[in-house]
């Protein structure tokens, strides 16, 4: 019998955890992995954690200041995935791994991803993007199975990743041109669309990242 | 390509479903989260609940209804209704709102929408704006569910809670609401060209091509209730005649594929 998979939720007031939970729970679910989900702010709960899952909404700058503003959190994040933890960011989670956000000021992210969190242009679109766009894949990943044909996400942000390096990007949406959707390096990933609300093809998702086992590690941990 | 939302609407009272014709004799029909989970089903893209007890009566019970939609079903949810502090938005936001629509309280006390961007970020600020038609190609704002007349201008108005840091409008025609004539396209036509922001059209869905016509209005979500309500149409219907339109819709996705740990 394998023993429960332990996911931690990070909680650090950056937006809809409750939503990540329940999906994370339901993919286990579908899947029939034995997993235990947990919203939590504590270090050592994400230390020991067997998968990280940051979610985040709003701007960058609050985002990160909202993860520092907890004793030992961040560092417990760059502990376990230095350790090879396999990590999901979402949204603003995922914006966060680049190496800096210029949402309401300069902000360092976790450095993991090259390219900065800049506004979309997107002349003559809506700000912000807001609703599903169609996922294009540009690398074939674990985290991809099984999403059939014609995959779409749920998008709401007005800030992008940009001057990222070709390689982390596993897929682009179209929005005034491409824009990052889902990026990895090694066993750090993330996407910019809202996986706990993209129906199944969310679901697909983070049931693929419960079973996956990242055969690298970050490069800036190499 | 962004597509086209396609947003079925529950008009929910005391935790039950109901839909009104120009917001007054209300039919009972159903269960809400039952609805939801057939809508999440059909294809629909966002789901909204409007709490339309709320500036009355106890308010709870949309809480609940809530927090057991948002455990059977991963689609945006959207509640509006009652929603006059940043307490009643976090509230709904826990309970498992994305967005929160935010109404006569904005027009009261307009920083309501700048503390909620502030606190929660813009991309759950939906401010909901009741517009009945005055002369010369204007129209004013109304709150109150279409009562009370406020002398402001929707598109002043619009571009307002633009700056103030709404993510979304939810722009409803009290002239059509319930009247099934289609949306009222002067009104969509000004307001999408008036901010960048992604308006949802609503009130007076009657026919498939009132949906194409409101997307190439500029709205780019379309929100109805009684046509899907009472099964005029299917959401599936609808993204039918959108795309027949060449207007961009969400195919339905794949079926979730068990995997297996290894």
């Amino acid at each position: 019998m394998t023993k429960s998979l332990s996911i931690a939720v990070v909680d650090y007031e950056g937006g809809n955890l409750a939503s990540a939970a329940r999906a994370a729970a339901r993919a286990a679910e579908l899947s029939d992995i034995a997993a235990t989900v947990s919203i939590t702010n504590s270090p050592a709960d994400v230390r020991n954690a067997d998968r990280i899952i940051l979610p985040g909404q709003g701007a960058f700058a609050d985002c990160a200041r909202g993860l520092e503003s907890i004793a030992g959190l961040k560092d417990a994040i760059l502990t376990a995935t230095r350790s090879g933890t396999p990590f999901l960011g979402i949204c603003v989670g995922m914006q966060l791994m680049a190496e800096r956000g210029l949402e309401h000021g300069t902000t360092e992210g976790f450095g993991w991803i090259t390219g900065e969190i800049a506004p979309m242009d997107a002349p003559g679109l809506r700000m912000p993007q807001m609703g599903w766009n169609e996922l294009n894949f540009s690398h074939t990943h674990p985290l991809t199975d099984g999403l059939g044909a014609a995959p779409h996400g749920y998008f709401v942000h007005s800030y992008a990743l940009r001057n990222t390096k070709p390689e982390t990007l596993i897929a682009t949406t179209d929005y005034g041109g491409p824009v990052p959707a889902i990026v990895c390096n090694g066993n750090v990933a993330g996407t910019q669309f809202h996986v706990e609300k993209s129906q199944t093809v969310g679901l697909q998702i983070l049931a693929n990242f419960l079973t996956w086992t990242p055969e690298t590690l970050c490069d800036v941990y190499a | 390509m962004l597509k086209l939302r396609v947003i079925p609407c529950l008009d929910v009272k005391n935790g039950r479903v109901v839909k009104g014709v120009n917001f007054v004799e209300l039919r009972d029909a159903g269960d809400p989260v039952e609805q939801a989970a057939l809508y999440d089903a059909a294809g629909a893209d966002e789901l909204t609940f409007l709490d339309i007890t709320a500036s009355h009566e106890n308010r709870d019970t949309i809480l609940d209804v809530v927090s057991r939609t948002a455990e059977r079903i991963f689609l945006p949810l959207t509640v509006g209704g009652g929603v006059r502090t940043t307490d009643d938005m976090r509230r709904l936001l826990l309970a498992g709102a994305d967005k929160c629509a935010m109404n006569s309280a904005a027009v009261s006390r307009p920083d309501l929408i700048n503390e909620a961007a502030q606190k929660f970020g813009s991309q759950c600020v939906v401010v909901g704006v009741d517009a009945r038609q005055t002369t010369g190609g204007k129209w004013e704002v109304y709150t109150h569910g279409g009562r009370t007349p406020t002398g402001r201008d929707v598109i002043d108005w619009c571009r307002e809670v633009a700056e103030r840091g709404a993510g979304e409008i939810l722009l409803t025609s009290m002239d059509r609401d319930g009247t099934r004539s289609g949306f009222d396209l002067s009104l969509l036509k000004a307001a999408t060209q008036a901010v960048r922001l992604p308006i949802v059209a609503s009130g007076g869905v009657g026919e498939l091509k009132h949906f194409v016509e409101g997307a190439e209005a500029g709205a780019t979500g379309l929100l109805a209730a009684s046509v899907f309500h009472f099964g005029q149409f299917t959401v599936s219907q609808v993204k039918t005649a959108l795309a027949e339109a060449d207007l961009p819709v969400r195919p339905n996705p794949s079926p979730f594929q068990a995997k297996s740990r290894t």
